[in-house]
């Protein structure tokens, strides 16, 4: 399950209804091991595409560099659906590769959208449940 | 001296759990391949035959190796080269 803050939903879906009709990317980084996404990261979508993201390579290098200089982790990946459902694409199991990553998908192809959350790993995907609070307890 | 790999967690299986392992070599392609001698199997998540493999980037210093000379770029004693997952995905 993905226990993750309103105040951050509400930042993740505001990107990617912004880089809309394009897909928005990011990072919500976290200490290591809490498993508690805090600071929203958001990226640069290297493609600047409808149909496909990926993380500038400079810019990730500098974020994961980071994170690792704060010991945090990469707790939530998140892109945007901006025409289909938000469940991960073939590309997008072939590409995950952070075992302990939340990996969220926004749809703003309708008008209210869909947050949901999965693991991926080793080119399985399972669908989590996600519990939004106001605070983290 | 040596070069310090840093490792990403995914690939972490093949270095005993280790963040950095120490690797030699004078350009990219030597040090993978003292990598794979000494971590056997971590040459074959980086390279295919066509070169890098799209799933990662692999960095010399603070550079992306795709933007400088690819595996054939030259590296020398206490350089970083960093290897993190490529992070995209898609619609399709």
């Amino acid at each position: 399950m993905l226990t993750i803050s309103r105040e951050l939903v509400d930042a993740i879906v505001a990107h990617a209804r912004e880089d809309h009709p394009d897909e928005a990317c990011g990072v919500v980084a976290g200490p290591e091991g809490s498993d508690r996404p805090e600071r929203f990261i958001r990226m640069e979508n290297a493609e600047r595409s409808p149909t496909f993201y990926r993380f500038d390579s400079h810019e990730q290098f500098r974020v994961w560099r980071d994170m690792d200089d704060r010991d945090e982790v990469p707790v939530v990946i998140y892109h945007s659906h901006t025409a289909t459902e938000a469940y991960p694409s073939r590309t997008d199991v072939s590409y995950a590769s952070e075992p302990d990553a939340h990996y969220v998908l926004v749809s703003t192809a309708s008008e209210e959208p869909q947050f949901r959350s999965y693991r991926i790993l080793d080119g399985v995907v399972t669908e989590e449940d996600v519990k939004i609070v106001e605070a983290y307890g | 001296m040596a070069i310090e790999v840093r490792i990403p967690t995914i690939l972490r299986s093949y270095t005993g759990g280790a963040k950095a392992v120490d690797a030699t070599g004078a350009t990219l392609a030597d040090l993978i391949g003292d990598l794979e001698a000494r971590h056997p199997g971590l040459r074959e998540r980086l390279v295919d035959d066509a070169g890098l493999r799209r799933f990662v980037n692999v960095y010399l210093n603070d550079e992306d190796v795709r933007f400088l000379g690819g595996l054939g770029t030259p590296v020398a004693d206490g350089d970083t080269v960093t290897v993190l997952p490529a992070v995209a995905g898609g619609a399709r």
